[in-house]
């Protein structure tokens, strides 16, 4: 029986990059909020602290700081024909555990969408007419556009400091930064990192090409930094290890270093650890949210009741947690009927490495250190006839130089003993790569549902993950790829390994924790859980923060627009904490 | 909502601006529970830092009970709650302000002074009154206080009587008609509630300060504190009054970042200050004298050697590899007079123990420094302390390792 705790105003499901937000902005609203986290609580000193978070096997490798399949995973198959079999292991993606989510081993490679990503549907329909979206291909607009989202992607990068070069400022094309952009209000709060020997090859590689190259827009500061919210920050210092670990000096932005030295010292915020939620609860007439129950580390179980419940947990776990709690109608891939696991999207990544002729010393790194092209994404540039839309970019990131799992040698190295060794030696130093980050678009049959076999700990079923990759993204991958050759051959090398990602969708080898959708935003709640707003339509006490919004993928990382659109909703909350309704009436 | 943040206004207004002032503004009766009274007795309990020692870690707030380690042993803070019974709730004016300027209690008993009562003994009587006025507001807690542990013959309180007669000047401030208003407000607050002296002057066997030498370093528990006074290579003859304002208000300033007892001294206390006060405080300490300039010997070459390596190591990547820290995070450790004080305690313990910049409204991070004890051995710490206080044109005597080891063994007892 769940002991039955003191009702708060506002409860929160996870205490990552969007709890905190979602925190500062509704205590700032004076509101009384809780967090609820099911991993541990961390900080920089001592959990990242300098000399001893630079430990690839303990966390790359061993990935201490991420999810536990143990207590909590999923099911995957390719298929709605095939059995879905539990990931024991973790593989093509690392959901976070503990307080600050991901926040705390992402790379800080941020970006803002372009505008033609938020109106997919009604771009590619007006420019190149509806034949050009197959039947299948379930994507749509956002319900939100750019223009919208603008002041909420600078706040969040005010927040984070983020070091880059603007393309465009106010519609002012600009030097050296993204030529493809949406208009920004103002440039980044910082100049762009210092470049490595890699991403200068890269750049000239490209220009000589005719692309456009710019440097990647950083959540690692440039300079020392003084955050929106008064918060210091220091100096990255390209030690390499942004990517699965958590920053020893201040300089990744997080969770911990730009919000909680504000936020945890407000008397009306409070969170607690080592609490898994596994149900949110309802009133009898299924319009609203009364709170959630959560299990502690111990098995005891609690009920937190809650004037308003915002979902805040990874992608996965906020469908999942609307699949077991029987909120909303779950997707049905035959009917094409329901909205809780439907539109399910992820990325499509694949990379060509270059053994140069230049010495690179490649350990000078930082997540976000990177050279980029944004030529080929998006609707940048003219689709017709390429059999396929949406796009990604090209980068060259430096994110490190790590000893075990960053070493691009030539095609047909050994994998291990003297013949590797001799690789590593003669090649480390010249050898980098080059990635390509696609799009996925939303189809009928890729779908998240509850499994009908597995359970979890708590007992219940796992979230079962129907997946592969279409036509549309094998062409697009290709494509990219393609292009990424074409640079590399601009390079002076000595040789270039092209790795294109083909055939099914594996879920064994890390791409990328990109996973998008299954509680899709949009104007249409036949085809959305959540209004433009972030608001379940259903329950208008229910709210959805995170990538589990967005309708399909994008070729960007998602942290950048994650933050605008739980700014976004933050604002949206105000108002209707003063007139709790729903926003959007349909 | 609206009702509260007037309050709040308001007491940022009193606290703000000069009490005094708004005590002109609210004309108050000569009571001790007009609203400006309690206000102005809150800043003075702040100015006094009285919270910090009067709090066990993880105790009631003013309960007491905090241990304060003496060269004679351990004394624990009394419990200042209005309790009838266990606190100082049965005390009256007259009473406390016997505690404040004499260092006697209700029941004629002498304090130890570990309470600073020879500091206090020179505030005004309106000001203690004020600060007994305010103590009345809190929460009465009932908890008894704890007897202190001292050997013999520290353990006889008679012997108190003899100490008072020798150390203990109680006299209350007289301004200095030579010197500005603004002046003579900074030496009261440091001469008396800010009770500074007792860390940054030095004392003899007895814990009885040098009265000649004000500010030039003393210890605070295991660790120097250091000079305050001139000094171009360990005293403050670089910092402007600005600079000194900046430090105590935020936590740190361009030179320096409070680390120690300092950083609690600063979060608890000296950021509540006003400008007005934070300035009346620099005036007065750019005007003391600093103990005179030594020459220390040249540090041996190995110890250069191998501390430059756990330098680059283990420090430069905040620290910068020619010790100018970074701006707003960072302290610098070029030119810096902690650094290149009398005596390394303070850094070796930073380096041992980590540190944590205070919080404060200006700065609210606490950025923090790791712990590097499980990680350097005592030759080590002594080799990276030498090399920090002998590159960048700083200047201080060698580290031994013995240093370090005294310091070790100090923190492995205190934590047990």
């Amino acid at each position: 029986m769940a002991r039955r705790l003191p009702e708060v105003e506002v409860v929160l499901v996870g205490f990552g990059w969007t709890a905190s937000i979602i925190a500062q902005e509704l205590t700032d609203a004076g509101m009384e909020v809780l967090a609820l986290e099911r991993g541990g609580w961390r900080d920089t000193v001592p959990d990242f602290s300098v000399t001893h978070i630079q430990d690839e096997l303990r966390y790359a490798v061993r990935k201490e700081i991420f999810e536990q399949t143990a207590r909590q995973t999923l099911t995957f198959r390719n298929r709605v024909d095939q059995l879905a079999l539990p990931m024991r292991h973790l593989g093509s993606f690392n959901p976070a555990a503990g307080v600050g989510g991901a926040g705390v081993h992402w790379n800080g490679q941020n970006w803002r969408f372009l505008p033609t990503d938020f109106v997919i549907r009604t771009q590619t329909e007006q420019r190149y007419g509806k034949q050009m979206i197959p039947a299948d291909m379930t994507v749509q607009d956002w319900g939100v556009t750019y223009d919208d989202l603008e002041p909420y992607y600078d706040k969040f990068e005010y927040l984070c400091g983020i070091s880059g070069q603007a393309g465009n400022v106010g519609g002012k094309i600009l030097p050296g930064g993204n030529p493809f952009e949406g208009p920004r209000r103002r440039g980044y709060p910082l100049p762009p990192l210092n470049r490595c020997a890699a991403t200068e090859l890269f750049d000239k590689a490209a220009k000589d090409i005719g692309l456009h190259p710019f440097p990647a827009p950083a959540a690692n500061t440039s300079k020392p930094y003084v955050n929106s919210l008064g918060v210091q920050m220091g100096q990255c210092t390209y030690c390499g290890f942004c990517e699965w670990f958590g920053c020893a000096n201040y300089s990744k932005a997080s969770p911990q270093s730009t919000i909680f030295p504000v936020l945890l010292k407000k008397p009306n915020f409070s969170f607690r650890t080592h609490c898994a939620v596994t149900r949110i609860n309802m009133d009898g007439s299924g319009k609203r949210a009364t709170g959630v129950t959560y299990v502690d580390r111990d098995g005891n179980e609690f009920e937190q009741p809650a004037q308003m419940v915002v979902l805040c947990a990874f992608a996965h776990h906020n469908v999942h947690l609307l699949l077991v709690s029987k909120i909303g109608m779950p997707y049905d891939p035959v009917s094409g009927q329901g909205v809780v696991g439907r539109n399910y999207a992820y990325q499509v990544s694949s990379s060509v490495n270059v053994t140069c002729k230049e010495r690179l010393n490649p350990f000078m790194g930082a997540g976000a250190l990177g050279q980029v092209v944004d030529d080929f994404n998006g609707d940048n540039f003219d689709h017709t006839g390429k059999g396929f839309i949406g796009g990604g970019y090209i980068a060259l990131w430096n994110t490190g130089g790590r000893p075990i799992l960053q070493q691009y040698l030539p095609k047909g190295s050994p994998k291990w003993g003297a013949g590797w060794k001799k690789a590593v030696h003669d090649d480390y130093l010249y050898s980098t790569h080059m990635q390509c980050h696609g799009a996925v678009m939303s189809y009928r049959d890729n779908y998240l549902d509850l499994d009908p076999t597995y359970k979890d700990e708590y007992g219940n079923p796992l979230l079962r993950l129907t997946f592969d990759f279409k036509g549309n993204e094998h062409a697009m991958s290709k494509f990219l790829t393609e292009q990424a050759t074409r640079i590399a051959h601009a390079i002076p090398n000595r040789g270039i390994h092209s790795k294109p990602r083909e055939g099914d969708y594996s879920i064994v080898p890390y791409q990328t924790t990109h996973n998008t959708g299954g509680a899709a935003m949009g104007d249409d709640p036949r085809t959305s859980f959540v209004n433009r707003f972030l608001q379940s339509w259903d329950v208008p006490n229910l709210w959805v923060m995170g990538s589990s919004v967005f309708p399909q993928n994008a070729g960007y990382n998602p942290t950048g627009t994650v933050g605008a659109l739980t700014f976004w909703a933050a604002d949206a909350m105000r108002r209707y904490l003063r007139n709790p309704q729903p926003l959007v009436q349909v | 909502m609206k009702a509260r943040a007037a309050i709040v206004l308001l007491v940022v207004a009193l606290c703000g601006g000069v009490a005094f002032a708004a005590q002109q503004v609210y004309a108050p009766q000569k009571s001790h529970h007009t609203w400006s009274d309690l206000q102005r007795g809150r800043y003075l309990a702040q100015a006094g830092d009285c919270e910090s020692c009067h709090t066990a870690p993880n105790g009631q707030p003013w309960a007491g009970g905090r241990a304060v380690p003496t060269p004679f042993g351990i004394v624990y803070s009394m419990n200042i709650t209005p309790d009838q019974d266990t606190g100082i709730g049965a005390w009256n004016s007259e009473d406390f302000y016997k505690a404040m300027h004499e260092g006697v209690d209700r029941e004629g008993k002498r304090l130890y002074p570990a309470f600073p009562y020879p500091w206090y003994t020179h505030m005004t009587r309106g000001d203690v009154d004020a600060i007994k006025a305010y103590l009345d507001t809190l929460k009465p807690v009932h908890q008894v206080n704890r007897a202190p542990e001292l050997g013999w013959p520290f353990s006889m309180r008679s012997m108190l009587a003899v100490w008072d007669k020798l150390y203990l000047h109680a006299d209350t401030f007289t301004p200095d008609p030579k010197q500005s208003a603004q002046w003579n407000r900074g030496a009261y607050l440091v001469q008396g509630l800010g009770h500074c002296g007792a860390c940054h002057t030095s004392k003899n066997f007895l814990g009885a300060v040098d009265r000649h030498h004000p500010m030039q370093g003393g210890f605070a528990e295991h660790v120097f504190a250091p000079n305050l006074g001139a000094g171009q290579r360990d005293g403050l003859s670089g910092w402007s009054e600005q600079d000194i304002a900046q430090y105590l208000g935020t936590g740190m300033n361009a030179h320096a970042t409070a680390a120690g007892p300092m950083a609690e001294v600063v979060q608890q206390s000296t950021q509540h200050l006003t400008q007005a006060d934070l300035k009346a405080v620099a005036v007065y300490i750019k005007s003391l004298a600093g103990p005179e300039a030594s020459g220390p010997g040249a540090p041996d070459s190995d110890s250069m050697r191998e501390g430059e390596g756990l330098y680059v190591d283990d420090c430069a990547g905040c620290h910068m590899e020619g010790g100018e820290g970074i701006a707003h995070a960072f302290p610098p450790l070029r030119e810096s007079s902690a650094i290149q004080a009398a005596q390394p305690q303070l850094l070796i313990a930073v380096i041992l123990e980590g540190a944590r910049s205070p919080t404060t409204k200006a700065k609210p991070s606490g950025l923090t420094m790791p712990a590097f004890a499980d990680k350097l051995d005592d030759a080590q710490v002594a080799a990276l302390t030498t090399y920090i206080r002998n590159t960048w044109g700083n200047k201080a005597a060698q580290v031994s390792q013995g240093d370090v080891s005294k310091l070790r063994k100090t923190f492995a007892t205190a934590s047990q």
